[in-house]
């Protein structure tokens, strides 16, 4: 406010300053993955959601191998038993004596391999399509986004549904169309982001180098939009899962003789009078999954992206 | 001057819902007719000539335009087709049969949600940051992230088959049969809503103005009731669009669940069946629904908010 302070104190101040910044000079190297990884590490419920997380993963991906039963064994002797450690069955057995615990782990498997690989596929579609039309802008970038609104008023679930009617129901496509119509909000998002970053020092830097724009593209937008992506790839994991779980329990999505927690839950949906276990396992695997994935993209989304709001 | 911009803005967003409506037809119509199989697949060892009959009769003997055209001009005329499946049925008599119990669980879930939503979410928004707030929100996002396919049979088990309070599944329009439907419907709607409005209260009570009304001494609750309240609720409004989309899709497993013939319960068999003009027909009706009731949405939020309509996206 004051406009004239008083030539020592601004003597002071410049070495003090220079000094501070001396300090800080092992601090500056911080990246904004230090700065969010900080920021998570303060958000206990997403620590703890990524802990259960690994853990659900690992029970998964190791667990079927350390278990005495395959998860299409028939146990005859125990069919349709209550959990117990007796039999060995520790979530019990379904109608024709599978165990429900491999069942689980190995439907688990599924259910988080379709998250991963159609997420993946809406991933690559969504932020090639956003950063293209963010980047070239004008005409091309109206067009497309326009068509994005467009697809973006249609009853998704729907067309998912009419897929799997229409070509058969294969796990493959289960991938491609879950992804193929879940990339709508990645491409926004990257679309908003590339315009941002478009008109920065060093993309100018670089086209005024002379490097041509897909080059720039893969190695200067693409790069810095990194943390947004990671946000939306773990809030669209859940998503993914949710749905693929959605068509299984239909009874449209992964078919017999592998399943997915959604199928499963269907299967002790229907049995679930005579036995309950067989609908609460899966039911609790599928549910606690979703909710950690919620707030591991919540505790990532604040903190790699503070603005936003929510 | 603003009641015609409003009214431009209506007009132009509606010549925008046209080719939304006309990729909707086109992209179920190709869809389907590039299935593998038709619908007569199953009728075992039908000799030829009845399968030309059969075809005849349901024009897929034409060229592929044709048909497309065909099925264009029908539609634009209200009129689905008979169904494959459900023999001297046509699909507009399987929707209107459905779609009015579809329709009323539907509203219903909407309205518990919004209200249910908003209150939980001024309450939680009131003691931000306290015991109470995160023990709902928490709460909430067990909400969001329960299936609904998941929530019915657990509402089955405890509430109709251990307690017995209520019926576990049919449909009479009696009140007994509705409630489970619709509370399940409800339930993850009101977690988000609730989640909306509670972010949206927050950022209103700490604007200027709402210290400025507090600073004149007006009670709490009308700060809230006169001032914070319509602000706060926008968000909530523009989310009625897409809550929409995700009830009609709800719908489809919680008809399955309670064993309710709506609407959904027929998409599904028709699914299964590989029953064409109906799975057609109602994913181009729900998509007229769901893309109809996103323009008033949105109508709605530009009447409320002036200030946001023109500036798209914030």
């Amino acid at each position: 406010m004051s406009e004239a302070p008083n030539t020592t104190a601004t003597a002071r101040s410049v070495e003090e300053v220079f000094a501070a910044a001396m300090a800080e000079e092992d601090v500056r190297g911080r990246s904004l993955w230090v700065d969010a990884w900080h920021r998570l590490q303060k958000n206990r419920a997403a620590i703890v959601s990524g802990v259960i997380m690994l853990l659900v993963v690992l029970a998964v991906v190791v667990g079927p191998m350390l278990l005495p039963w395959e998860a299409d064994f028939t146990d005859w002797e125990h069919a349709s038993t209550p959990p117990s450690l007796e039999t060995g069955h520790w979530f019990g057995t379904d109608a024709v004596g599978r165990d429900i615990l491999a069942r689980t782990l190995e439907g688990g498997r599924i259910s988080l391999l379709v998250g991963l690989v159609a997420t993946l596929v809406s991933l690559v579609i969504g932020v090639s399509y956003g950063a293209i039309a963010g980047y070239y802008g004008g005409m091309t970038d109206r067009i497309m986004m326009r068509s994005v609104d467009i697809i973006y008023a249609l009853p998704f679930m729907f067309f998912v549904i009419l897929l799997m009617v229409v070509f058969g129901r294969n796990i493959i496509l289960i991938f491609v169309a879950i992804g193929a119509v879940n990339w709508l909000d990645m491409a926004r998002i990257v679309r908003g982001q590339t315009l941002s970053l478009k008109n920065t020092e060093f993309v100018e830097a670089a086209r005024a180098c002379g490097v041509d724009h897909r080059a720039i593209i893969r190695r200067h937008i693409v790069p810095n939009l990194l943390g947004v992506v990671m946000v939306y790839i773990t809030l669209t994991i859940p998503q993914v899962i949710l749905v693929e779980s959605f068509l299984s329990f239909l009874g449209l999505g992964v078919q017999e003789p592998m399943s997915s927690w959604g199928a499963l839950v269907n299967e002790g949906a229907q049995d679930m009078e005579s036995a309950p276990w067989t609908l609460i396992f899966p039911a609790a695997f599928l549910t606690v999954t979703l909710y950690c994935f919620n707030y591991i993209g919540d505790g990532m989304r604040d903190a790699l992206d503070p603005k936003d709001h929510l | 001057m603003r009641q015609e911009s409003l009214f431009h803005h209506a007009s132009s967003r509606l010549l925008g819902l046209v080719p939304t409506l006309l990729l909707l037809v086109t992209i179920s119509f190709f869809l389907i007719r590039v299935a593998p199989g038709g619908p007569f697949d199953a009728e075992m060892a039908a000799p030829p000539e009845i399968r030309a009959n059969l075809e005849a009769k349901y024009h897929l003997d034409e060229p592929l335009l044709q048909q497309y055209f065909r099925y264009l001009g029908e539609i634009i005329a209200g009129d689905f087709g008979p169904s494959f499946q459900y023999k001297d049925w046509s699909v507009n008599e399987l929707i209107a049969r459905g779609f009015p119990i579809s329709a009323t669980i539907g509203g219903l879930a909407m309205v518990l949600a919004f209200f249910a939503g908003t209150l939980i979410g001024i309450f939680a928004a009131l003691r931000q940051n306290r015991l109470a707030d995160h023990a709902l929100m928490g709460i909430g996002m067990l909400g969001i992230s329960i299936p609904n396919f998941v929530i019915a049979p657990l509402l089955i088990l405890g509430l109709a088959i251990y307690g017995g309070w209520l019926p576990a599944s049919g449909w009479d329009w009696s009140w007994q049969r509705g409630v489970l439907p619709v509370v399940t419907l409800a339930l993850p709607a009101i977690a988000y809503i609730a989640r909306l409005t509670r972010g949206s209260m927050i950022e209103v009570l700490h604007s200027n103005y709402i210290r400025t009304a507090r600073a004149k001494g007006l009670p709490e609750h009308l700060v809230i009731l006169r001032h914070a309240l319509k602000p706060a609720l926008l968000p909530v409004i523009s989310y009625m669009g897409p809550a929409t989309a995700a009830m009609i899709t709800g719908s489809v497993v919680v008809e399955r669940i309670y064993s309710i013939p709506g609407l959904g319960s027929y998409f599904v068999q028709g699914a299964l069946n590989r029953d064409y003009t109906l799975v057609m027909g109602v994913v181009v009706f729900y998509g007229v629904v769901i893309i109809l009731l996103n323009f008033i949405v949105d109508l709605v939020y530009a009447g409320l908010n002036p200030r946001i309509r023109y500036d798209e996206g914030r």
